[in-house]
């Protein structure tokens, strides 16, 4: 089970002081990836934040659901932040950066439409990198229990007693 | 409680796996006073155990010690080291299951004598049939609470249930209802009725869903007859000279290795595992493996078509809510071969909850086009399809090169559909997106079969002696005290779901044994 809680907040000071934007809703700043809104701030153990901040961008780009925040994205792939696992996302990121490179772009984060990241990702879709990513979002991301009432999907229901008083027969519509 | 058996009896039945064959062989056996140790790799989980959570559940239960896989089915692509979903517990893969208990149709049991010969199949009759069977499975329906039978209530209607039954009855189907399931519509034997959970396969917490880890168990144990022991895991079964087995090595929980003798041994340890022990246990006397004079062990592999249809509406379903699979349409169980294909296939309502939906719409998928189907899935609806695939000497389980934590060969499953898999799949995948395109799907999604749950056939039953491994008691044809008590015996699959097949199968071998036993002739 992946936290969110884990993501920690900033103030708006703290934010515009030490980050600098990022692309879409993201702020890079020294140790830490924030959202430009200041609602999350995940913090860095061993990653440099620009090569998480490209992983949470290509996580969304996976994945794309647009009524879930980018602080979901990056729990998801925070696990990456780690001794063992930096090198991994950083040769993968960097692979990443050179594809869009060679498409024209300033980086992965640098192309700012979806269309244009996503068609660089199917470049490299069949990569290690790539699937081992797209894998772990698989879990990281879907089995994170906050995100599930934004998909209307209820969870745990013994502690309430089952649905046989809320609502397992109750649609109207057919 | 328990009764402690030596492990020098040999007067002891061996049972190895303690699901829905083994579990209740056990219980059946110890009522009768036969003395009884059950052997089963998994530990013991209970109802207020059992968690409410997808993926926690699986790691709880289900067994997930590397297997491999080839062939060409998709799982082997997707899921290349978990060919197979099923548990590893005391009560076996029963804690996971959805309680769908419906009878082989009569000709179901002569499969090749009704369907003909099929290029590339294997088919064969069976060595019984349904009038032979017919008391074991009103034996087995009493057991298991089968909802529709015995004066038992169905299950009242989901909202999934309700869009399928629309459907259905949209397109004409007659036989629509809300299932012949083990799960109590009103209390029963002790256990009282379901509450709508909604977690049929992470075990269910309320004990209202038969499963053999509650019901079947502490009863046989309650006898002190049967000794269960958990987390053991059988690595062989040992002969003598005569070729008549003589007990069984397994590692125990601290992963020393014990041996306990046995006077019989049955096998149960679900389709892939019980082919692998009896292959593991070659000898210079059965060179290609114990029982294996035929070549039949571990081929003829079975899982039953299946593939699964969500259909996607305007407004919610919630198909989550209740139970998982108390719904079925059985129009299109028939043999009818002007639809294409030989056998036929039951639809069942189906739901999972998102973290299982994201791994299994389609997996390996990304982008919008399946993320736009998970934004819907609130108004989601759900179905199965359960359809007899063709026994083909060519699916099997063999051992591979890779070995488990004991240093045991693990099983690798190779698997690919016959052409009238692929052609009775494509009819399902019509009927079902049809049904729901009858009551207003915006979209409807046909998904791959998922990780087998039923698995059959590996250990086939046969008439003669050189076109399967067990005879029509289950008892092996090369060894006269080693019987197979699992799906494993299955001779072909029909179009239902199997356990209630395995459970009257089991009490009906139990009856055999003891029989035998009494008459001094095991
Ligand atoms: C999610 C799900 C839903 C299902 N729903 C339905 C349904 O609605 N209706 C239906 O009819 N069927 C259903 N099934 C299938 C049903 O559960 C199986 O058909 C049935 O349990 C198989 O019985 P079995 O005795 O062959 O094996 P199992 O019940 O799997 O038992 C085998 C046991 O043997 C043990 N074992 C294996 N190897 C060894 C060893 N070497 N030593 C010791 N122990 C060993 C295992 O740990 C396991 O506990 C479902 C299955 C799943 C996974
Ligand atoms: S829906 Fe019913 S049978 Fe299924 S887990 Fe809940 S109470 Fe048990």
């Amino acid at each position: 089970m992946i936290e969110t809680r884990s993501l920690r907040t900033l103030t708006r000071r703290q934010l515009l002081s030490r980050g600098v934007a990022a692309g879409a809703g993201l702020v890079v700043g020294s140790g830490f990836v924030a959202g430009s809104d200041a609602a999350w701030a995940a913090e860095m153990d061993a990653m440099k934040p620009e090569t998480f901040a490209t992983l949470v961008q290509m996580a969304r780009d996976i994945y794309p659901h647009d009524k879930v925040g980018d602080r979901f994205y990056a729990a998801a792939v925070k696990g990456y932040d780690a001794p063992q696992e930096v090198e991994f996302a950083q040769a993968g990121t960097d692979m990443l950066d050179d594809a869009a490179r060679q498409a024209g772009f300033d980086g992965y984060r640098g192309a700012g439409w979806e269309a244009d990241r996503v068609a660089i990702l199917r470049g490299i879709e069949d990569s290690d990198f790539f699937q081992r990513v797209r894998g772990g979002l698989v879990t990281g991301l879907y089995n994170q229990k906050e995100v599930w009432p934004i998909f209307g999907y209820e969870g745990e229901s013994y502690s309430f007693g089952g649905y046989i008083d809320r609502g397992f027969d109750d649609i109207t519509w057919i | 409680m328990a009764a402690p058996f030596e492990m020098t009896d040999d007067n002891v039945v061996v049972i190895i796996g303690t699901g829905a064959g083994g579990g209740v062989l056990a219980n059946e056996l110890a009522q009768k006073g036969v003395s009884v140790v059950a052997l089963e790799a998994g530990g013991r989980y209970l109802p207020q155990d059992y968690v409410n959570d997808e993926w926690e559940s699986f790691g709880q239960l289900a067994w997930t010690d590397t297997r491999t896989t080839s062939g060409d089915w998709r799982v082997a692509k997707d899921f290349s080291n978990l060919p197979a979903w099923i548990v590893k517990a005391v009560g076996g893969t029963t804690t996971h299951w959805a309680g769908a208990s419906i009878r082989f149709q009569p000709h179901e049991w002569k499969a090749r004598t009704t369907y003909g010969e099929v290029e590339g199949a294997n088919l064969l009759d069976w060595p019984i049939d349904a009038e032979e069977m017919a008391p074991y499975y009103d034996r087995a329906e009493d057991k298991l609470g089968v909802t529709r039978t015995n004066g038992i209530p169905g299950l009242p209607g989901s909202n999934n249930f309700k869009v399928f039954e629309a459907g259905a009855k949209k397109l004409g189907y007659k036989e629509v209802h809300t299932g012949r399931m083990a799960i109590n519509s009103e209390e029963r034997d002790g256990r009282m009725a379901c509450q709508q959970t909604g977690f049929c396969f992470q075990g269910c917490k309320w004990g209202a869903k038969w499963s053999a880890a509650y019901t079947d168990i502490p009863a046989g144990e309650a006898t002190g007859n049967l000794e269960v022991r958990e987390k053991a895991h059988v690595a062989r079964i040992l002969h003598d000279e005569s070729g008549k087995v003589t007990g069984v090595e397994y590692f125990d929980t601290d992963g020393n290795l014990q041996m306990q003798r046995a006077r019989v041994v049955c096998v149960a340890g679900n389709s892939f595992e019980s082919p692998r022990l009896l292959l593991n246990s070659a000898s210079s006397m059965f060179p290609d493996g114990l029982a294996n004079s035929s070549g039949m062990v571990g081929r003829n592999y079975m899982r039953h078509l299946t593939g699964s249809v969500y259909g996607i509406f305007e407004k919610p379903v919630h198909m989550y809510r209740g139970t998982t699979m108390a719904g079925i349409v059985q129009d299109e169980a028939r043999h009818d071969p002007s639809r294409g294909f030989v056998g036929g296939y039951e639809l069942e309502t189906l739901s999972l909850g998102l973290p299982f939906m994201a791994a299994f719409l389609d997996p390996g998928a990304w982008g919008r086009e399946f993320t736009t189907a998970l934004d819907a899935y609130e108004n989601m609806a759900g179905m199965w399809i359960v359809g007899e695939d063709m026994p083909q000497e060519s699916n099997r389980v063999t051992l591979s090169d890779v070995e488990d934590d004991f240093g045991l060969k693990v099983a690798n499953v190779h698997y690919s559909d016959h052409p009238n898999d692929k052609a009775m799949r494509e009819h399902a995948y019509r009927q079902g997106a049809a049904m729901y395109d009858a009551v207003g799907a915006t979209r409807t999604l046909p998904t791959p079969p998922y990780p087998s749950t039923h698995n059959l056939g590996t250990n086939r039953m046969s008439e003669r002696p050189e076109d399967g491994v067990v005879n029509r008691n289950g008892r092996a044809h090369d060894v006269p005290n080693l019987y197979i008590s699992d799906g494993s015996q299955f001779t072909t699959g029909a179009a239902e779901n199997p356990t209630l097949t395995i459970v009257a199968l089991a009490i009906r071998q139990a009856e055999h044994i003891a029989g035998e036993m009494n008459r001094g002739s095991l």
